[in-house]
C-alpha cells in the first residue's frame, strides 16, 4: 500500500526524528512511504489567526500537490494538522468545484495512529520501549478526529513500556497556536495545570500526536528542569530495543 | 461597581491570573462541573440525539423567527399579558421604567435574568431613583458587593466562601462565620422581607412557548417563583430567541439545560407562567408584561453562520469546559457574558470595534463544542469573527482599535503566505531562521530571550517568557528524507512485523 506523508511544518523543522521514526513504523506495518518534496504548510495559522486569504493558497497548493499522487492514503504525524486539511473546504465557501476536490483528498487524508489502528488494522507493532508512559490527548485529533482509543491501544501493547492514564488527559495544552504567543500568560496559567497533573502521574514520558501540544509541554518541561520528557507515539513505536 | 471592559481583555486576564482568591474559587470548577454534568447525562439515552433534536428545533425556529413570535404573542395576549417590543437595551429599560412609575411604585425584587444584565437594567433604575432588589442569593451577593455576575449560572462564582462571610459582615453586620447555612438564612430573613412589600416582580425568560404564549423561568431557590407571583405586577424581559415553537419541545430541553449547566437532572423550581391570574382569588400577579428584546439579535440573525449563536439556552456548560474561563474567570473578558459563547456574542452585540480581543481568546479547543447542548459549533463562530476582523482590517472598513502588533502580524502572515506557497523560498526562510538562532539558543534550545531581542521578536519574547523553546534541527526531515532514508526502502527489515 503506497502512503505519502505529509510530515508538517513543525516536524520537518524542529523534530525531524518524528518523521524519521513515522517512515520506519509505516514501512513495518508494510507501507510503501512516498514524501513529496514539494509540501510546505497546511496554512492552520493563518486559517486559524483569521487570515483566509492566505490560508486558501495554502490549501490550493496542498490539493495540487497530493491530487497528483499515486499514493491510496495521506498520513500525517499531526492530528491538527490533519484536521486542518478536513477543514479546507470551508475556506471555499461559493466555489463547489474547489469543496469537492478539498473533500476528495481530506476523505484520503489520516492521522498516524488513527491510519494505523483504523486502516491498517494493526494495533501492536512490535515496539519496546522501557518506561513508564502517559498519553495526552491533543484537542484537534481528539475532538475533530475523534482520535482517543487508538493511540492508546498501540501504546499499551508496547512491550515494557508501562501505560499510565494522565488525569485531565482531555483537557486542552494551553497551546492554540498564535494563541499562546498572543496571550502567554494565559496560555502557561492552562499549561501549569496540564504538567502538574504529568509529574503526579509518574510517568517518565508524555507522549501525544502533535509536535505542537508536545513542544508546549516540553518547553515549560524542560523550563522547570522536569525529569519528564516528551515524545511523539511515532518515536515510541518505532523504538525496538 | 467592575469597570472592567473588553477592550483590554489581555491586562484584565493578567490581573485575574494574579488575584489568588480568583485562582482559589475557580480551581475546581472544570473538574467539578465537568464530572456533575457527565454523571447527569448518563443518566439519559441518547443523549446525541437529544442534542441533534434540540438543535433541529432552534434552526427551525429561528428561520421562522418572526412567525414564532407573533403566534407567541398572540396567545400571550390572548392568556392576558400584555406584550412589549423593545428594539434595544434602552428600550427595553425604558419600557420597564415607564411601567413602574406608571404604577406609582418604588419597591422591585428581581430574580436571576441575564437579559436584564445584558441591558444594565439596574443602572437604568437605580439612575431614575428605583433601587431593585436582586433575590437570587448569587445575584445579591453580587449586589451587596456591588459587582458584576462573573459566570451566567452561578453569578458569584468568582467568590471564595469566606469573602462572602466577610461581605456579609460588612454589609450585613453579622457576626463573622463560616457556616454556609448562617449565611443562607441571614439572606433569606432580609429577602423575605423585601418580598412582602414587593409591588413589582421582574424575571427573565428561559423559554417561551409560541402555540401557548406560556413562559418557563428556571431555578433552584424558590424566589423567581415569588418574584413571579406575590408582586401585583410581573415584568418578564425576554430575548427573542427564547422562543419554543411547541409546549413539548419543551421536554426536549428541560433534559438538556440542567444536566448540561449544573448537572442537575432538573432545577428544583420551575415555573410555567401563561398569562395573568385566571380569577380574583386565583394565583399568580394581576398584569403580567412581557417585553420582547431584539438588541442586536435580528443582526446575528441575518447571517447563516452567526445564526446559530441564537441557539445558546444559557446553560454555561461552555463556560465550566472552557480552560481559558477557568484560568482567568469571567471578569476579565469585561462584558456580561464571558467565556466562549461571551466571546461569540459579546462582538456581535456590541460591535467589534471595542471587543476584538474575545475571539482570540481562546486557543480553538473545542470542549464548549463538546458540551454545548445545543451543538453550537463556538469555534467555528471564533473563527468566522477572527476572519472578520482581519478582512475587515484589510479593506480599511472599520475604524477599529488595533490590536497591537497587528500591522507586524499582518506582514509577517502576508510574508509567510508568499514563502511558504514555494517549497524553495521556504527553504531559504528556514534556512535563515537557522542562522539566526546562533543568538539565541544554547544547549539545543532556547530559553527566555527578555530585553531587546525579546521585543524585537515578541512571539519569540512572549513563548520563552514561560516556556524553552526548540531550536530548529541541524537537519530538517526533507534533507534526512533525500540524503538518508528515501533509497533505503529495507529499514530495519530484520524486524519486520509477523
Ligand atoms: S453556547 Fe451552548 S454550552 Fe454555552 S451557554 Fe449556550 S447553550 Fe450552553
Amino acid at each position: 500500500m503506497k502512503v505519502s506523508l505529509f510530515i508538517t511544518c513543525l516536524v520537518d523543522q524542529l523534530c525531524p526524528n518524528v518523521g524519521v521514526a513515522a517512515v520506519e513504523v509505516l514501512r513495518r506495518a508494510g507501507c510503501e512511504v512516498i514524501f513529496d518534496e514539494r509540501q510546505t504548510c497546511c496554512g492552520q495559522p493563518a486559517f486559524n489567526t483569521g487570515y483566509r486569504k492566505e490560508a486558501r493558497k495554502f490549501a490550493e497548493r496542498f490539493i495540487e500537490i497530493y491530487e497528483e499522487s499515486e499514493a491510496e492514503y495521506i498520513v500525517s504525524p499531526s492530528g491538527s494538522c490533519t484536521a486542518m486539511v478536513k477543514h479546507f473546504h470551508e475556506l471555499f465557501p461559493d466555489d463547489q468545484n474547489w469543496r469537492e476536490r478539498c473533500k476528495k483528498i481530506a476523505a484520503k487524508t489520516y492521522e498516524f495512529s488513527s491510519f494505523l489502528v483504523n486502516v491498517l488494522k494493526i494495533e501492536n507493532l512490535n515496539a519496546k520501549f522501557d518506561g513508564k508512559l502517559t498519553w495526552h490527548d491533543a484537542c484537534h485529533g481528539l475532538r475533530d478526529l475523534n482520535i482517543r482509543r487508538e493511540p492508546r491501544k498501540l501504546l499499551q501493547n508496547v512491550e515494557k513500556a508501562e501505560f499510565v492514564e494522565l488525569q485531565g488527559a482531555d483537557v486542552c495544552c494551553g497551546f492554540g497556536g498564535t494563541f499562546s504567543v498572543k496571550f502567554p500568560e494565559i496560555s502557561a496559567a492552562i499549561l501549569d495545570n496540564k504538567i502538574e497533573a504529568i509529574e503526579k502521574s509518574g510517568a517518565d514520558f508524555v507522549v501525544s500526536c502533535d509536535a505542537s501540544c508536545l513542544m508546549q509541554i516540553g518547553g515549560r518541561l524542560s523550563r522547570i528542569n522536569s525529569k519528564v520528557k516528551p515524545l511523539h507515539i511515532a518515536e515510541i513505536l518505532a523504538a525496538q530495543e | 461597581m467592575n469597570q472592567l471592559t473588553s477592550e483590554t481583555f489581555d491586562s484584565n486576564a493578567r490581573a485575574s491570573l494574579k488575584d489568588v482568591h480568583l485562582r482559589g474559587a475557580l480551581k475546581n470548577l472544570a473538574a467539578t462541573f465537568g464530572e456533575r454534568r457527565r454523571t447527569a447525562i448518563a443518566s439519559v439515552e441518547n443523549w446525541e440525539n437529544l442534542r441533534e433534536k434540540a438543535r433541529a428545533i432552534k434552526d427551525e425556529t429561528l428561520l421562522h423567527l418572526d412567525q414564532y413570535l407573533e403566534n407567541f404573542a398572540e396567545n400571550a395576549e390572548r392568556a392576558g399579558a400584555k406584550i412589549h417590543w423593545a428594539r434595544d437595551g434602552k428600550e427595553a429599560s425604558q419600557i420597564v421604567l415607564n411601567l413602574i412609575v406608571e404604577r406609582n411604585a418604588s419597591k422591585v425584587v428581581k430574580s436571576k435574568s441575564m437579559a436584564t444584565e445584558e441591558i444594565h437594567l439596574n443602572r437604568a433604575l437605580e439612575a431614575a431613583g428605583i433601587n431593585p432588589v436582586e433575590t437570587d442569593l448569587g445575584e445579591w451577593i453580587i449586589q451587596l458587593a456591588e459587582e458584576t455576575p462573573s459566570h451566567i449560572v452561578v453569578p458569584a462564582i468568582h467568590k471564595t466562601k469566606k469573602q462572602i462571610a466577610d461581605l456579609f459582615v460588612e454589609k450585613v453586620g453579622i457576626e463573622p462565620t463560616d457556616d454556609v447555612d448562617v449565611l443562607t438564612r441571614t439572606a433569606r430573613n432580609i429577602l423575605r422581607e423585601r418580598f412582602a412589600e414587593a409591588e413589582i416582580g421582574i424575571s427573565g425568560v428561559n423559554f417561551g412557548v409560541a402555540e401557548t404564549g406560556t413562559i418557563l423561568i428556571l431555578e433552584n431557590e424558590g424566589n423567581a417563583r415569588l418574584t413571579t407571583s406575590l408582586p401585583k405586577t410581573h415584568i418578564a424581559v425576554m430575548g427573542i430567541e427564547k422562543i419554543i415553537p411547541k409546549f413539548t419541545d419543551l421536554d426536549v430541553f428541560l433534559k438538556l439545560l440542567p444536566r448540561s449547566g449544573t448537572g442537575q437532572r432538573l432545577t428544583t423550581y420551575q415555573s410555567l407562567i401563561t398569562g395573568t391570574k385566571r380569577s380574583v382569588n386565583g394565583e399568580g400577579p394581576e398584569e403580567v408584561h412581557i417585553i420582547l428584546m431584539d438588541n442586536g439579535r435580528s443582526r446575528m440573525l441575518a447571517h447563516p453562520v452567526t445564526r446559530q449563536s441564537l441557539a445558546c439556552i444559557r446553560c454555561g456548560a461552555c463556560l465550566n469546559a472552557c480552560p481559558v474561563y477557568g484560568a482567568v474567570g469571567g471578569h476579565a473578558y469585561g462584558a456580561v457574558y464571558p467565556g466562549p459563547i461571551g466571546a461569540v456574542i459579546t462582538p456581535q452585540l456590541i460591535g467589534i470595534g471595542a471587543t476584538k480581543q474575545l475571539p482570540y481568546a481562546s486557543s480553538l479547543c473545542g470542549a464548549c463544542r463538546e458540551v454545548c447542548p445545543v451543538k453550537i459549533d463556538i469555534p467555528e463562530l471564533l473563527l468566522h469573527l477572527r476572519a472578520e476582523i482581519t478582512d475587515g482590517e484589510a479593506n480599511g472598513k472599520k475604524t477599529d482599535i488595533p490590536i497591537k502588533g497587528k500591522f507586524a502580524e499582518r506582514f509577517a502572515f502576508g510574508v509567510y503566505g508568499l514563502a511558504w506557497k514555494r517549497a524553495g523560498i521556504y527553504k531559504i526562510g528556514t534556512k535563515t531562521a537557522r542562522l539566526m538562532q546562533k543568538f539565541v539558543a544554547r544547549d539545543g534550545k532556547i530559553g527566555e530571550v527578555s530585553g531587546f531581542l525579546g521585543k524585537l521578536a515578541p512571539p519569540l519574547g512572549n513563548w520563552t517568557a514561560f516556556r524553552d523553546a526548540p531550536v530548529i534541527a541541524p537537519k530538517s526531515f526533507r534533507d534526512i528524507w533525500r540524503e538518508e532514508l528515501k533509497n533505503d526502502l529495507s529499514t530495519k527489515d530484520t524486524k519486520k512485523m509477523n
